[in-house]
């Protein structure tokens, strides 16, 4: 109960002290939430754009979860999601020709496998050379944004735009979009997403291999007495959330902008580790804090047009707060000590 | 060694105690760990604390040296009442502790280790070291406790630590010092260092409690003995008018067999270990290796004990022979497992031969303390058939082994969604038993078997172990502990600085000759 009552809790305290700050800049708290709620749930649209957002949050967020139950941490996942969208959308401009459905499953398993070898680099460098892997995603990262730029600019650019984009992808690529949500583009990304969801929820808790992650994540050591080789689960671990991040390309290239856009994600490969945090590394839990965090996104965008005193990055300290009050554990245990004396 | 001579206190009640403790009540949670604690101690003597993990010996002790308060009762220390708010309140009062763990800084000298905290000063800023010096030297003399004051702390022996910490105590004036455990690390040779200085502090008028579950040295080292048993004190003795057999029975709360009884070995033809000619070289080019030429076999059928003190490559022996891989556990020799070469195989693959493993550190190479007993049961055994079934798990089959294996080996509380961090030691190791014990194993490798574990879960363990042998497995068994060498070995190997240095066989085996091998002469 406390598990899932602890992020509530977290969450209203963050939201209570980011509203405190809204009032602080001279706005209305109040008027605030009104303008938050309206403008993530208050349309088939808004909610649509919501979903929108959501979407590459519950992948990113599996991306970090998956490791983290193997006692890795993935600061990759922008990397691996940039590279999987990138490898979509090649493959849609390379073979525009290609017949639907095969087409999209292609450029989906061109989105997999490009994430996969980005996580797996940082897993086989961590199990074969001992290098930390928080500094080898951050720095494949940037590796990840250069070759995505020069990919789109100098390989793939699209002759009819200024924008630094890809070629458009043939038609054949194209996944279907909902109507209900009056235009938003959410498309069968979203369902995928929540499929992996469960798909990881089977892997950690009803497969040897995911057992096998997760005695790695509890103790090494004892992991490896059991007879698990430890750099072996490390490599599988970042690979699988490499191609979870990778996944994030479909939604974007196949179900939005038909194309690679540089820069298209806000950093969702970072905010999904703020997402997994909230969501306790637990796949339930993420996509239920991949919806909160696609909400504040879509809500904080209008405040800055709605208010006078308020811009959007009041979205990112909303953010902020919630995330330093998820974190402050230590506060929790602080008071039930004081409650027990 | 004769110790309840008459230099002993006089224990007359006229006197007042140097330490009282009186109706001491305190929980954690819904867990009571001390539940109206009655304890008194002589002034002058060498006081026995004993009892299980997990009995409240250590937590009425924490309270004693202000660690945390009573919920309910009172501390007197020399007739006086106390509330303490913190330890450096008990050691103004003169209390002192041991902890098991030594509290020394490595790099520091002994000189400087003694004085962190309680510094001469002179001129209110520099650090008086020539007049600590002196006062510490005639300190040392007057108890007999020889240090090298200049050498780096963590360069001595761990004997030689343990007398810095005392001396620690000494030099704060401690007149009443508590030690924990304090021969768990300690050779049979330091150890018997160790009390004769503790007696001589008592006899100069220090008042010692002894924190320990070893029943020999309550028995030969102390004036008197409190025992507990489930947060309360089950009985208080002089020790001159119990015997081993009467505190193991308070301490457990049922009748205990110390020594089973072991019958002779019915050896088979094959080999269980081969170890030849293993070698691990030293970290730093030039360093000691960490195993030397390390050859011994076991048969099938067979307890082969290996005998040393902590840090002579007993660690390292285990690794090498359980992932002979892997270059940072071996780099030369080869290892076979019932006839055949494992050198290059995986760990996985070794271990389905039959081999079972009781891990050294249990929780850290044990357990998954952070998870249920039934995840814990499965550790080494998820890819068994019996528990997967093409990569998925079998929880049905797992729930149902786990709780017959939790009955049978009888580990407590029956729970299986408990984490198993929550169990007491003796429990977990029992946890451990089971689980290696479903492997029917034709080898087993027992290392500390019984370390921090209780005497009624000892003679558990130690019955086990027989048991498996009796049943054609071949033992080697790995243990600081010369209780469990002399008790179960059919044959004992020493170990001393990563050699293989002796041999005896069950019946010209001695403890003295033992100690001497361990230590090196």
């Amino acid at each position: 109960m406390r598990k899932v009552l602890q992020p509530i809790l977290a969450v209203a305290l963050g939201l209570a002290l980011g509203l405190g700050v809204t009032r602080i800049a001279g706005e209305s708290p109040w008027h605030v939430l009104q303008i938050l709620w309206r403008s993530a749930f208050g349309s088939n649209y808004d909610f649509g754009m919501t979903l929108f957002y959501s979407t590459p949050l519950i992948l990113t967020g599996l991306a970090v979860a998956v490791p983290f139950q193997a006692g890795l941490f993935n600061i990759g996942a922008e990397g691996q999601l940039t590279l999987g969208a990138l490898a979509a959308a090649a493959v849609g401009a390379l073979w525009p020709v290609m017949p639907w459905p095969l087409a999209p499953v292609l450029a989906t398993l061109a989105a997999i496998l490009a994430g996969t070898v980005w996580g797996a680099i940082p897993g086989w460098l961590r199990a074969r050379r001992g290098s930390h892997e928080v500094i080898n995603t951050i720095m494949l990262n940037f590796i990840a944004a250069g070759l995505a730029s020069y990919v789109t600019l100098y390989l793939l650019k699209n002759p009819d735009s200024q924008n630094p984009e890809t070629r458009p992808i043939g038609a054949g690529y194209l996944i279907h979009q909902f109507g209900v949500f009056g235009g938003a583009p959410v498309s069968l990304a979203l369902p995928l997403a929540v499929m992996a969801a469960v798909l990881v929820w089977i892997l950690l808790w009803r497969t040897v291999l995911g057992y096998e992650m997760r005695a790695v994540g509890q103790s090494e050591p004892a992991a490896r007495a059991a007879g698990i080789n430890p750099g072996r689960i490390r490599i599988i671990a970042m690979s699988v959330a490499g191609g979870l991040a990778g996944l994030v390309g479909v939604g974007e290239v196949l179900g939005n902008a038909g194309k690679f856009r540089l820069g298209f994600s806000p950093e969702y490969g970072f905010i999904g580790i703020a997402v997994a945090l909230l969501g306790r590394n637990q796949p339930v839990g993420v996509v239920a804090s991949a919806l909160l965090f696609g909400a504040l996104h879509k809500g904080a965008a209008d405040l800055d047009l709605e208010t006078e005193h308020v811009t959007r990055e009041l979205s990112l300290i909303l953010q902020a707060l919630i995330i330093l009050s998820v974190s402050a554990e230590g506060l929790w245990s602080w008071m039930k000590k004081r409650r027990e004396a | 060694m004769d110790s309840n001579s008459d230099t002993a206190a006089v224990m007359a009640t006229s006197t007042t105690a140097a330490v009282e403790l009186r109706g001491l009540t305190k929980h954690f949670g819904s867990v009571q760990a001390n539940a109206g604690v009655n304890l008194r101690v002589e002034p002058g003597t060498i006081h026995g604390v004993i009892g299980e993990n997990g009995a409240g010996k250590s937590t009425a002790m924490k309270m004693l040296y202000g660690i945390f308060p009573p919920d309910a009762g009172e501390i007197l220390v020399n007739g006086k009442p106390c509330a303490w708010n913190s330890p450096a309140d008990a050691i103004a009062a003169g209390i002192g502790m041991v902890h098991q763990h030594f509290m020394l800084a490595g790099p520091y000298s002994a000189l400087d280790n003694i004085l962190l905290g309680a510094e001469p000063l002179r001129w209110g800023m520099i650090v008086d070291r020539k007049k600590a010096r002196a006062e510490l030297q005639a300190l040392a003399s007057r108890y007999g406790l020889a240090v090298n004051w200049d050498e780096p702390i963590e360069t001595l022996p761990v004997g030689v630590q343990q007398r810095i910490e005392i001396l620690k105590l000494l030099y704060r004036d401690a007149q009443i010092l508590i030690l924990d455990e304090p021969t768990a690390v300690l050779t049979p040779q330091e150890t018997n260092d160790l009390f004769r200085n503790l007696k001589k502090l008592r006899d100069e008028g220090k008042t010692i409690l002894l924190i320990t579950h070893k029943l020999r040295e309550v028995m030969s080292f102390t004036d008197r003995v409190t025992v507990f048993r489930a947060g309360k004190v089950t009985g208080e003795v002089p020790t001159a008018q119990t015997n081993p057999q009467e505190l193991a029975n308070l301490m457990v709360g049922r009748k205990v067999v110390l020594n089973i009884d072991v019958p002779p070995a019915r050896l088979r033809e094959e080999q269980a270990i081969e170890v030849t000619d293993l070698c691990l070289a030293g970290t730093v080019a030039g360093s000691r290796h960490k195993l030397t030429e390390i050859s011994f076999s076991v048969k099938r059928g067979e307890i082969v004990g290996i005998a040393g003190v902590e840090g002579n490559g007993q660690t390292e022996l285990l690794q090498a022979i359980l992932h002979p891989r892997d270059p940072r556990c071996r780099t030369s020799g080869t290892v076979k497992f019932l006839g055949e070469d494992v050198t290059s195989y995986e760990t996985l693959r070794i271990r389905d031969l039959g081999v079972a493993v009781i891990p050294e550190d249990r929780q850290q190479e044990g357990l998954l303390l952070e998870r249920p007993v039934s995840e814990n049961f499965l550790l080494g055994l998820q890819r068994s058939p019996a528990f997967s079934h093409a990569g998925f798990l079998n929880s049905t089959n797992l729930q149902k082994a786990a709780a017959q294996a939790v009955e049978e080996y009888d580990v407590r509380p029956r729970d299986l969604t408990l984490p198993a961090g929550k169990l007491s030691g003796g429990n977990q190791q029992k946890l451990i038993v089971a689980r290696e014990f479903q492997r029917k194993p034709r080898v087993l490798i027992a290392a500390q078997p019984t370390r921090g574990v209780d005497v009624g879960a000892i003679e558990f363990i130690h019955n086990r172990i027989v048991r498996a042998r009796d049943e054609g497995a071949g033992v080697l068994l790995v243990s600081f502990e010369l209780d469990d060498i002399l008790t179960l070995s059919d044959r004992v190997l020493v170990m001393y600085e990563g050699r293989i240095v002796a041999e005896f066989s069950r019946s010209e085996v001695s403890e003295r000759e033992l100690g001497l091998k361990m230590a090196g002469s």
